[in-house]
């Protein structure tokens, strides 16, 4: 009873002392979405592509998470590959970021979804200075230069952006988890990871054409096979930071794959059930936390305001055009 | 004829009342905040929120167990009916909120965890126009909610110093 009554002081106490000069969610998805919105699809990544198959857990993960989607054996997802932007119909070539994410229904009580994007790191560490990025890279290509120059922490992304070539495929990019999370077993033991998905095929972007370049190849090359990723886990050591998204790892940690993800099939994005799901990467299963990194713990505040708006436009019948096509 | 409330009866009315004001205030900041502690409030609305729903049935089997001291007999007939309303639809709002919450977190595919002690399940499959049609309730419902406690207040602070009756006195 004690605690209640010290909770029912002490929490609208929290709620008078937040000053209302941070970035809040509903101006971030204002940025986000423009002044075109794209009503029922979501405000960032809102091109994709519905996807599903399997993850075929190893097993070698166990050590480290009890988390019953790395228990040797198979569990199905709903996935999406996407583009950045908030456009629904941006042609696939021209986007500078690719994602996958993945849902995971183990069982109605451990559900898990995982957003991954071809950057290893974000370019800044907190979601305020990641709203001036996103107001800089609206701004044009002087300004998001000025951005970088005065935020030395985007040295790592910058060195990725460097190096980084676009591929021909959804399938031949590697997709990183960016935030890393606490894997916690059952001696409650924790181990801080990142993880990618590694492609395991090589693809050229040559000969693509086309607003929806990207789509196509996949529905052809799933035509033929399965794609197959290897999911490789990143320990973090003492001396990493898990909780800065913008500091690369160095390559010598030691890395776990824990299984393959198999893509068998897709589907148009508002036919297939990935359109509905908030692939928010804070609902996780018993065995995965999230770390304190400000950016990750950002995100389920952005993603349910996105979410929300969207929902409510797709109940008043937004996208029933759409999908009589 | 007691002229006050039970004792239980009196805890549960003031222990509600902090938890309410806390659930709907920890409501109102979490969806407005991108800070690094939204997610630990998040997850302690939803825990103290399923704690709400388990208290007001209690709640409510206390209250048909007590007798309940009678209204002001000088009051007329429609500010009796008005009082016994507002009464009703606290008690509405209080099982609708919780129940609202939960159906959102089930049909977007959110397993709800309760103070790390178990999950409520959630749908395997997301519907995003049910859970449309359970975010816009919880949210509407938080407003009346929110707007019927200061009538509630406002009301008992009228009986104490302009009615000076003992409508206050009886839950203190």
């Amino acid at each position: 009873m004690k605690t209640i009554f010290m909770l029912g002081l002490v929490l609208p106490c929290i709620a008078l002392a937040q000053q209302p000069s941070k970035v809040t969610p509903q101006q971030f998805v204002n940025l986000q979405e423009g002044d075109i919105v794209h009503k029922g699809f979501r405000r960032a990544h809102a091109k994709g592509i519905c996807i599903s198959g399997e993850f075929l857990s190893n097993g070698s993960l166990t050590k480290y998470t009890h988390a019953k989607v790395f228990e040797k054996g198979s569990t199905p997802f709903i996935g999406r590959f996407s583009i950045a932007g908030s456009n629904p119909s941006a042609p696939d070539l021209k986007a500078p970021v690719r994602s996958m994410a993945l849902s995971f229904a183990t069982s109605a009580t451990q559900q898990w979804r995982v957003a991954m994007n071809t950057p290893p790191v974000m370019a800044v560490s907190d979601p305020h200075t990641f709203y001036q990025q996103i107001i800089a890279i609206k701004a044009g290509p002087e300004a998001i230069q000025k951005f970088f120059k005065d935020h030395p922490e985007s040295q790592d992304f910058l060195n990725w952006k460097s190096s980084y070539q676009p591929s021909g495929s959804f399938a031949a990019e590697t997709y990183n988890s960016i935030n890393a999370f606490y894997l916690i077993n059952e001696q409650d033991e924790k181990q801080a990871v990142r993880w990618h998905m590694r492609p395991t095929l090589t693809a050229t972007p040559e000969g693509l054409k086309g607003e929806d370049a990207l789509q196509q190849e996949l529905q052809q090359r799933l035509a033929k096979e399965d794609i197959v990723f290897d999911w490789v886990y990143t320990l973090a050591t003492e001396a990493d930071n898990e909780n800065d998204p913008a500091r690369a790892w160095p390559n010598s940690r030691q890395q776990i794959t824990a299984g393959q993800l198999v893509i068998r099939d897709w589907q148009f994005q508002l036919k297939g059930e990935c359109h509905s799901i908030n692939y928010d990467p804070l609902v996780l299963p018993e065995g995965i936390e999230p770390t304190a990194d400000p950016i990750l713990r950002a995100r389920s505040g952005a993603y349910a305001e996105s979410y929300r708006r969207r929902a409510r436009e797709v109940l008043n019948g937004a996208l029933e055009a759409n999908s009589n096509e | 004829m007691n002229n006050r409330f039970s004792l239980s009866m009196r805890i549960f009315h003031w222990a509600m009342a902090a938890l309410l004001i806390s659930l709907l205030s920890a409501g109102l900041l979490m969806v407005q905040s991108l800070e690094p502690w939204q997610i630990t409030i998040l997850g302690l609305h939803k825990s103290f929120g399923v704690l709400a729903a388990i208290l007001v049935i209690i709640r409510l089997l206390n209250r048909f167990r007590n007798m309940v001291p009678d209204l002001p007999s000088d009051l007329s007939a429609l500010q009796k009916a008005i009082a016994r309303l507002s009464h009703v639809l606290l008690y509405g709002f209080m099982l609708a909120m919780p129940i609202s919450g939960y159906l959102m977190q089930y049909a977007a595919g959110r397993p709800v965890e309760v103070f790390s002690l178990f999950r409520l399940p959630a749908s395997l499959s997301v519907d995003i126009q049910t859970y449309s049609i359970f975010r816009e309730l919880h949210g509407w419902l938080a407003l009346f909610l929110m707007a019927l406690i200061c009538l509630h207040a406002v009301a008992a602070l009228h009986h104490h110093f302009v009615r000076k009756d003992n409508v206050l006195k009886s839950m203190l």
